[in-house]
């Protein structure tokens, strides 16, 4: 990158809308993210739909670090918003990606962010046909801020809703849970730890649509992101008004991310995940769905780790020793912009 | 899997406690009641699932047990005063962060403005320090004698690299004393003591001693993993059978009689005993630890003495009562009602190893 001597920061000039910003345009995002909806260059992209239900979420990242073990702010900022509408039963298509750059933000990075980007939506089989960039003075934001906003299709076979939960059912992850969160914390902090976390964060809609085209008994999936297992499986709970009762033998937590946590008092069960996402199905296909899950590249240690019971909303877990005890909300984690 | 702490072990050892509890329950012809005098064990119980396993056999009390949990409402208030000193950094466990003052908490303050600075180790608000030369850097020295070892080794390391911005605001603990005032308590009812084992690591086993020759009540020096606790319940129940009151050594892995000798050197160099109020107990003689005067300026008590408004601890916060074990969390009337970990009334609420936090949380 010898050619960009004088212009290796972005400068306030490049959010101006003038040439910096065109050149910024031309040089890094059109290149990155080509597509032929991106190129119409209009004030907005348009798209053909398909007949019956869309779907739309936004998310704002703000992780920091932002390079981490397993990933960056661009990845995640991709993968978080595909993951929102695979497991509300969607088919991503299309994202938007708004940028906040700070002043003196160097090119280096934006330039491996953007390229991170391009990779993971390739994984996730969607395009960003749209987007925006600002750039504020020195100390008004933090490096970069990422908002990606995702549009798809309901899958004609997704049922999907808390109402559809019942006695009986049993809850399914696709992994081990915790790395993120704990990939993040070790990298901020300085612990001098020899430990080989590595976030987690992947694109997870193929699995999602395909255990939703096989098993019309998937009644309820969630993305285990901020609040980690725990604090989504209460929400789930109170909802529904079920109990969920999980079983702490079953639920997958690696040796390092156990060990460390307990070093560092923390519970793996409240750490944010960026790969992970629960299924509720009935037991008829638990473990069929299971199977399913074992063969997927982004899955390791797929598990039935509880059942559906009546209740009031409570999620009780049954300890390795045989005891019981409840799992709340995550309350006041000493852990900001996880994501 | 090591085999302490092998939850297949606590499977099995399991009846023959519960057996052994029945047995001790008889020959008492009443409930029984242990104590727990250490945060880590409060939550080890109750995450275990071991207090749910054991409820229909004995009663698993708190003592004085989180640090956070007895620092005094003066402290916190004079935390939160120096967190609002022009240029100060305060560096503290996170813990801390949210036990409400009288007014205010260290995360409002920061919400304000204050630099509060979440800190895992002692030696980070070094690198504060460091990194930050125009501010002054206050660490918040909170825990017992476990902790104070690291932070002596700070203090010392910080005189070594001549930083004049780094403080320590002690507000150090120590244990046998807040034990000696909770065994004169008249109406203390409690059949056997489970002792704190990093405590003891450092103190050794002797200086709890008076617990069982002066009281006559059993004590066993406890590790943290769930097979550890019940080891040390099963070594009380059994010497409550036979009659004895021992101080003895469950967590032998750690614990020696002596305890850490060259730690409590480091200790004894840079801290000396001093009466320090502990919440719901008062002012108790040489429970705390202040920094010695040959060593102060490294402490934030003398380098910046500030008037901290007159404290008192939050309306119908029974805090108090849970430290002394005398209420339950539950029997406190704020408990999950109006106290909740994330609308704290009192600091049992807040802390990680808060007795009413593990009871809200866990049972």
């Amino acid at each position: 990158m010898a050619a960009q001597t004088g212009n290796e920061v972005i400068l306030l000039a490049h959010g101006d809308g003038g040439l910096l910003t065109h050149r910024l345009l031309e040089k890094y995002f059109l290149p990155c993210f080509d597509n032929e909806l991106l190129h119409q260059l209009t004030d907005a992209a348009s798209f053909p739909v398909e007949p019956g239900h869309m779907a739309i979420t936004t998310d704002a990242f703000v992780v920091d670090p932002i390079f981490f073990p397993g990933g960056d702010i661009g990845k995640l900022a991709v993968c978080g918003t595909v993951n929102d509408l695979g497991v509300s039963g969607a088919k991503p298509l299309y994202l938007t990606a708004s940028f906040i750059l700070e002043e003196g933000f160097p090119f280096a990075s934006l330039e491996h962010i953007v390229a991170s980007m391009a990779k993971t939506c390739t994984e996730a089989g969607v395009a960003i046909i749209a987007g925006d960039t600002k750039v504020v003075g020195r100390g008004q934001a933090d490096k970069i801020y990422i908002t990606t906003t995702g549009v798809g299709y309901i899958l004609p076979e997704a049922d999907l809703g808390y109402r559809r939960i019942e006695p009986g059912d049993c809850i399914i992850i696709n992994g081990p849970l915790g790395n993120h969160g704990l990939s993040i914390l070790l990298e901020r902090e300085s612990f001098d730890m020899n430990a080989d976390i590595v976030s987690d964060c992947a694109p997870l809609n193929s699995v999602t649509e395909r255990l939703i085209r096989e098993f019309p008994s998937v009644k309820f999936m969630r993305d285990l992101t901020r609040g980690g297992f725990a604090t989504n499986a209460k929400e789930i709970a109170l909802q529904a008004m079920v109990d969920v009762r999980l079983d702490e033998k079953s639920i997958p937590v690696d040796d390092s991310v156990k060990g460390i946590t307990e070093i560092l008092g923390l519970d793996p069960l409240y750490l944010a995940n960026e790969g992970k996402f629960l299924a509720i199905i009935s037991e008829e296909e638990a473990d069929k769905a299971v199977d399913l899950l074992q063969n997927d590249p982004f899955c390791t240690k797929p598990s039935i780790i509880g059942t559906i019971g009546a209740g009031r909303g409570d999620v009780f877990l049954k300890t390795e020793l045989g005891g019981t005890r409840r799992l709340n909300m995550l309350t006041g984690a000493p852990l900001p912009r996880i994501c | 899997m090591i085999a302490f702490s092998d939850a297949h072990l606590g499977r099995i050892f399991l009846p023959k406690l519960i057996d052994l509890a029945h047995k001790t329950t008889d020959r008492l012809g009443r409930p029984l009641i242990l104590m727990e005098v250490c945060g880590t064990h409060t939550v080890a119980i109750s995450r275990s699932g071991l207090r749910s396993l054991l409820a229909d056999h004995m009663e698993l009390r708190s003592g004085p047990g989180c640090p956070v949990c007895v620092s005094d409402q003066s402290d916190i208030d004079r935390i939160i005063a120096l967190a609002r000193l022009p240029g100060v950094i305060m560096a503290t466990f996170g813990d801390m962060v949210r036990v409400p003052g009288t007014e205010s908490s260290l995360e409002k303050e920061r919400a304000l403005g204050a630099r509060v600075e979440i800190c895992y180790s002692p030696r980070e608000a070094l690198s504060l320090a460091r990194d930050n030369p125009k501010n002054e850097v206050i660490f918040v020295g909170v825990g017992f004698e476990t902790t104070m070892p690291a932070i002596a080794l700070t203090i010392a390391e910080a005189q070594k690299l001549g930083l004049n911005n780094f403080t320590v605001l002690s507000i150090h603990k120590r244990v046998p004393p807040a034990m000696k005032v909770l065994l004169d308590d008249p109406e203390l009812r409690v059949d056997g003591f489970i002792l704190p084992g990093h405590v003891c690591t450092i103190t050794g086993r002797r200086v709890f001693d008076f617990i069982s020759s002066e009281h006559h009540i059993p004590a066993v020096i406890a590790g943290f993993e769930p097979t550890d606790v019940m080891q040390a319940i099963y070594l009380l129940l059994q010497q409550i059978t036979r009659r004895e009151a021992k101080t003895t050594i469950g967590y032998t892995r750690l614990v020696h009689e002596e305890g850490n000798e060259k730690a409590r050197m480091f200790i004894d160099e840079f801290f000396e005993p001093v009466d320090a109020p502990w919440r719901g107990f008062g002012s108790i003689p040489e429970s705390g630890m202040a920094l010695r005067t040959i060593h102060q300026r490294f402490d934030a008590a003398s380098r910046f003495p500030i008037e901290a408004p007159p404290s008192s601890p939050p309306e119908g916060c029974a805090c108090g009562e849970v430290l002394r074990g005398k209420f339950k969390p539950p029997d406190c009337p704020l408990f999950g009602e109006v106290c909740t970990p994330s609308t704290p009334v009192g600091p049992c609420m807040v802390s990680s190893e808060g007795a009413c936090a593990a009871y809200y949380q866990y049972a």
